[in-house]
């Protein structure tokens, strides 16, 4: 669903290359997690995956980028909205500015793809019961606590049912509640084959909902491999992103172990047998 | 550097007949508390309270011997410092220096304090290197600690945030973990309302819980997170520690992964790992 091979990127009037020779694939239906400490090139990477990068900032591109079949260098911005949903860091750039009402906002990008107003309605119903923002449809966008910002922002996306969804710290601004309301609409959409890449730093999450994990650093794909592999590696704690507490509690108590757990029930199931063979 | 706040019976509504805050009673002395709980359960409206940006309804909130019904914020504003949650609601400034210059200078020190105390805070969060630069050119998680540069350079004996780690990477929270450390080294009153249970069990002394404009829980952090009664009303996840320590049925209630380590050992009578 998503092909990136070689893909090296410099911003205008600048010669610090951000993204640096990044080659990865995902599959239709799975969730990739991206990690990596702030200015790795996380959002710059988002922002390749639906056009913003090259078309918007311009610099310098190579390599290819392949969405949903088609070449996001090649294309342009209006086509490659009909294949990703981009939800950006900040909800305040997700807004139209044009709409002063929750559910006009929503509507906003499926009115500029011409979809009819009875699908419309049934698909802005479906969205505000999913990410509960019901009692907030005729309020204004800009009046909102920054966590409701947040929700308007992403459901103003899914509600588009993209293909592939892209998601930058969608949940910085949410507490825990809204945070796993947003992680479960994320399932339900998997369950339905999208395709979905999320940048978060909240790492015990994140791991139990994707298969895998990839790690940027200055630039450069440090890993990408399944969430235990990732973080069983000798070099995780110089990569300046938080290491799952679950791994940490895990590699403390058998340090010479091959692989660690990530989430709180793999590392239940290990200390089971770790509990077996340690006995006084 | 100390001073006790006292929140004593405080009601609180923006709207006539729609309570925000109801009865809460609370203080607060040197050393650093987490606040948790859902959006919407009054805990910024709580902040803003300790810091007399907003008054009670009913009730009065105590700055030391200040009633803040009686003062305008900026007096207030010399006791309690608060950082503000969305820094796009704090900054105004187009240079970074002169941004975090004007808490300084607003309550009275001199141009060159105020510089000197700016830099300073800086310097704690970083990012001295930046100071010329216009706030709105940085990373949201860069504008986030100018904002808590700007009320470290003031200098308070109390220092409010609001969500502090947003955004911030692995390096950021060890950074605002430190901060909060030296805070309570210094003998000031840190409040912070936190999201990141985690963060929240690591690095504070006291945990006082919301939901729907009440206190449900006030105590220390193995009590409140061991109450999954209160968790459930504050719709709070467990930290992770505490989720580790309940699955393997330890009798404590860990809160980081070396206390869990020691009490997994400990309370399972195992050998101690092999380095």
């Amino acid at each position: 669903m998503i092909r990136v091979r070689g893909l090296t990127y410099t911003y205008p009037n600048s010669d610090k290359q951000v993204l640096k020779n990044i080659t990865l694939e995902v599959e239709r239906g799975e969730t990739l997690g991206i990690v990596g400490p702030n200015g790795a090139g996380k959002s710059t990477f988002c922002h390749a995956l639906m056009g913003l990068v090259p078309h918007f900032y311009h610099g310098t591109i190579s390599g290819e980028v392949i969405v949903n079949g088609v070449s996001v260098v090649q294309s342009h911005m209006g086509e490659m909205c009909r294949h990703v949903g981009l939800v950006f860091q900040e909800p305040i750039h997700q807004f139209s500015g044009a709409k002063l009402t929750v559910e006009e906002e929503i509507a906003f990008g499926l009115e500029n793809l011409g979809v009819d107003s009875a699908t419309m309605q049934e698909r802005v119903d479906w969205v505000t019961a999913l990410l509960g923002l019901a009692d907030l449809r005729r309020r204004n966008p800009y009046e909102l606590s920054g966590g409701q910002m947040q929700r308007v922002a992403i459901a103003s996306v899914l509600v588009l049912k993209p293909q592939v969804l892209v998601l930058d710290e969608p949940t910085s601004q949410l507490d825990p509640a809204g945070t796993a309301e947003v992680f479960a609409a994320i399932e339900a959409l998997r369950a339905e084959g999208v395709t979905t890449v999320i940048v978060e730093h909240k790492v015990e999450l994140l791991v139990e909902h994707c298969s895998r994990i990839a790690v940027l650093v200055d630039g450069e794909l440090k890993a990408l491999d399944t969430p235990s592999r990732v973080f069983s590696r000798a070099d995780a704690e110089h990569w300046g992103v938080e290491i799952p507490r679950y791994s940490r509690a895990y590699r403390a108590l058998d340090p010479a172990s091959e692989s660690v757990p990530t989430t709180l029930h793999e590392t239940v199931e290990r200390l089971r047998d770790y509990e077996l063979s340690h006995r006084g | 550097m100390s001073c006790r706040i006292v929140v004593d019976h405080v009601h609180f509504a923006y709207t006539l007949g729609q309570p925000v805050l109801r009865d809460i009673s609370l203080w607060f002395d040197a050393g650093a508390t987490a606040i948790i709980g859902e959006n919407g359960a009054g805990k910024t409206t709580l902040m803003k309270l300790l810091n007399g940006l907003l008054k009670p309804t009913q009730g009065d909130v105590w700055v030391g011997d200040l009633n803040t019904r009686h003062h305008d914020p900026a007096r207030i504003a010399r006791h309690v410092g608060l950082v503000f949650q969305n820094p796009n609601d704090q900054i105004f400034k187009s240079r970074v220096l002169d941004e975090v210059m004007f808490g300084p200078l607003n309550i009275g020190l001199s141009e060159s304090a105020a510089r000197e105390s700016a830099l300073a805070a800086l310097e704690t969060v970083e990012l001295a290197h930046l100071a010329d630069e216009n706030p709105y050119d940085l990373s949201y998680a860069q504008r986030k600690r100018i904002c808590i540069a700007s009320i470290l350079a003031m200098q308070t004996p109390v220092v409010v945030f609001d969500e502090p780690t947003i955004s911030q990477d692995d390096h950021g929270l060890r950074l605002i973990a430190r901060i909060i450390r030296t805070l309570e080294a210094e003998g000031r009153t840190v409040i912070s309302i936190v999201h990141d249970m985690n963060f929240a069990a690591e690095h504070f002394h006291r945990v006082i819980a919301m939901a729907e404009g009440e206190v449900v829980a006030d105590g220390r952090p193995e009590d409140v997170f061991a109450d999954e009664a209160v968790l459930r009303r504050a719709r709070v996840d467990a930290p992770a520690m505490v989720k580790l320590s309940r699955a393997t049925g330890l009798r404590r209630t860990c809160l980081t992964v070396p206390a869990f380590v020691a009490s997994y050992l400990t309370e399972k009578d195992l050998r101690p790992p092999r380095r």
